[in-house]
């Protein structure tokens, strides 16, 4: 966010108010405008924020005001094989979800981008995952899933491909394969919806010329599709990567972190420790060490989204 | 290079019939120009010969192959947009060397083929720039850089200058045709503007409505138009068309409608009793005479007098290399030369003059 710093340019003619000098000028009245916007920043974003971070240092649990203690928490985790493991899952849940997410989203859009019959009806179908509330989905799933009564179990013996049913959620690699496979089933509709109005705003010239250029339909992607694409794909992946990063509705319907602690992510183990562990301090003090990874995945995003060379200069 | 032939060529969207036989033989090295007003099908013809839109009928022969159901890449065709569809994302130099990677051609050989195009269309300076930093008739040149370092057999343009202002227009023009020249390439220019097709084709080609007209060399269509059609599209001002009918008596006089008589061409006692129009350009109309004008409207431009008024009850413009002062509302004596003048069958619209 930039806002125009520019010189206020109101000339300070003799005998007007401070007021009207404050009015007159762009910054006085930018100043002004942006009030409003800022009280609620600071109410409902900075406040809650700040309060988390100051909870991570102390070692408030429910009921009972908490002293500073400093980095104590921190020091806590740094010991802690279960907040290790909680982030190794988490980047690993992040990393695999979002490259499968990609994957399968922009495959999905160049689908729906062709010429197919019942093309809006598809189009719309694609956003289904994405508008059902995530508990609805979660608990779909959850029973999908079901060590005994699962869906996927069932049509695989009756092909005879395996003997027993699969333990989906006991096991810990299955539990996070199955929890990874939910996020992607529900992330992808916002993915390719995204893509699909990016594909759009390619000029369908610009496939012709290339197929005159001489350009299979594979170099037509690789040469003109992805490279016009990448400026949406930065800002549709950087959304994903945070959405992904910061689950947590999912994982507690499915496992609640289980099977031994296997698909704990960062925000599940810190609701976890904070709420029925009744450790505040604790779970805040997880819930800040997210906070450079985020910005981390920001840091990397915001180059990522930098207007390229091609794109500056003047308008068509 | 190449020649094209278009045989009996239709093409329906649907059950929209855009293009309903069209036939054109064009010869190796020619410019021939689709000219024709907006929707008569001249794009989708266009896009036929480059492969982009499938022919519902008929043929399509470039050099001695049959195209019909060849995709675009190996047609040997490079086609110029109306809005240039430049690679946004690749510098001038990329844009205009990308078939030539795809080919897998060496870069030094690139390099090689891109410097001398570059050069002939004064883009060398501008080789790192993206399109977006380009001007409109920069942008221009290198959609036909793009073109001319492929070295294909046919070039297609389509509307190339309609996004250009005037005055660039007619240098570009002259650019054209000077490229042209150089390279001898089978050109097919598309374009609704009379104008260009006029001052640059060595054929013309006026399609209306999903057919051919008329085909010709431009002063062909200018000195003879086929139809009513081609008579009032080409030339500017327009060809001037009084109703009437021949003098039964005396088949040298033509009477319009409100009465007037003018000279009838010679040699077409035939159309006697029929319903005609007649044609007589702007500049067919000579100072001094037995016809009157009542001035309407006077434009001088210097060079010459372009004046509008009224004949009868039909409205006429004439130009003369005279200066005329005159006051709206004055009559002015004009003569028609009778060779000068066309006539055309009302119903069909055929052309009855050789
Ligand atoms: N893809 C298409 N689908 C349906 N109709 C089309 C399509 N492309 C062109 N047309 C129709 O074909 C006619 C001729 O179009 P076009 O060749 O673009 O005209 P021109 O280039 O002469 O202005 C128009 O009536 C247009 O509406
Ligand atoms: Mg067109």
């Amino acid at each position: 966010m930039s806002t125009t710093m520019e010189n206020g340019k109101a000339a300070p003619r003799p005998g007007t108010s401070m007021l009207m000098r404050l009015t007159e000028s762009r910054n006085g009245l930018g100043l002004f405008f942006m009030l409003p916007a800022a009280a609620f920043l600071l109410c409902f974003l900075t406040y809650p924020l700040g309060l988390g971070v100051w909870l991570g240092f102390t070692d408030t649990s429910i009921g009972r005001p908490g002293v500073f203690i400093g980095l104590e928490n921190y020091q806590w985790l740094w010991d802690d094989s279960v907040f290790w493991m909680s982030v190794f899952n988490t980047l690993l849940y992040t990393f695999v979800a979002s490259v499968l997410k990609f994957v399968l989203g922009l495959w999905l859009a160049l689908v729906l981008n062709e010429h197919l019959p019942f093309k809006n009806f598809f189009r719309a179908i694609i956003l289904l995952p994405w508008v059902v509330p995530t508990v609805l989905s979660a608990l779909a799933f959850w029973w999908i899933f079901d060590s005994q009564f699962s869906i996927i179990s069932f049509v695989l013996m009756e092909w005879g491909w395996i003997d027993r049913p699969i333990n989906f959620l006991g096991d810990p690699n299955n539990a996070r394969a199955s929890v990874i496979a939910a996020n992607v089933w529900r992330g992808i509709p916002f993915v390719a919806i995204c893509l699909l109005a990016g594909l759009q705003t390619i000029p369908q010239s610009l496939h012709e010329a290339a197929a005159l250029d001489g350009a299979s339909s594979w170099q037509r992607f690789r040469h003109v599709t992805l490279p016009l694409l990448t400026p949406i794909i930065a800002v549709v992946m950087t959304f994903s990567v945070l959405f992904t990063f910061t689950d947590f509705q999912l994982i507690y319907v499915l496992t609640r972190g289980g099977p031994v602690n296997a698909t704990h992510l960062m925000a599940t183990l810190s609701f976890q420790r904070a709420i029925p562990g009744g450790q505040l301090g604790e779970g805040a003090a997880i819930a800040v060490a997210m906070i450079p990874f985020l910005l981390g995945a920001i840091l990397f995003s915001f180059f990522g989204l930098q207007r390229r060379k091609w794109q500056q200069g003047g308008a068509d | 290079m190449a020649s094209v032939e278009i045989d009996d060529v239709r093409k329906s969207f649907g059950n929209h019939p855009v293009i309903k036989g069209v036939s054109v033989a064009i010869e190796d090295g020619e410019f021939v120009i689709l000219v024709g007003p907006s929707g008569c099908g001249k794009s989708t013809l266009l896009r036929m010969l480059a492969g982009l839109e499938h022919i519902s009928s008929g043929e399509i022969r470039i050099g001695d192959r049959v195209v019909n159901d060849l995709p675009p890449k190996e047609r040997d065709i490079a086609m110029v947009f109306q809005n240039y569809a430049l690679y946004p994302h690749m510098t001038v130099a990329d844009n205009m060397s990308f078939s030539l990677m795809l080919a897998g051609v060496p870069k030094a050989q690139i390099q090689e083929r891109v410097k001398p195009a570059a050069e002939i269309l004064g883009l060398s300076s501008l080789l790192e720039r993206y399109p977006r930093q380009l001007s409109g008739g920069q942008r221009q040149r290198v959609a036909m850089g793009r073109a001319i370092v492929r070295d294909p057999q046919v070039f297609l343009f389509d509307e190339p200058l309609s996004n250009l202002d005037a005055k660039l227009r007619v240098s570009m023009r002259t650019e054209i045709k000077n490229l042209h020249q150089r390279l001898t390439t089978t050109t097919v220019y598309v374009t609704h503007d009379q104008i260009e097709a006029m001052t640059m084709a060595d054929k013309i080609v006026v399609m209306h409505d999903g057919i051919v007209e008329q085909i010709g060399a431009p002063l062909d269509l200018y000195d003879k138009p086929a139809n009513l059609f081609v008579a009032g599209f080409i030339g500017s001002p327009a060809m001037n068309m009084l109703s009437g009918k021949l003098d039964e008596a005396d088949p040298s006089r033509f009477v319009t409608g409100d009465g007037i008589v003018l000279p009838a061409p010679p040699g077409i006692a035939s159309a006697r009793g029929k319903e005609l129009v007649y044609g007589i350009r702007p500049e067919g109309v000579s100072l001094g005479g037995t016809v009157d004008l009542k001035v309407q409207v006077i434009e001088p431009t210097g060079s010459e007098s372009q004046i509008v008024a009224l004949l009868g009850k039909t409205q006429v413009t004439c130009v003369f290399r005279e200066r005329v002062m005159l006051q709206p509302g004055e009559i002015l004596n004009v003569s028609i030369d009778p060779r000068a003048a066309h006539l055309f069958d009302a119903k069909s619209g055929m052309r009855l003059t050789d």
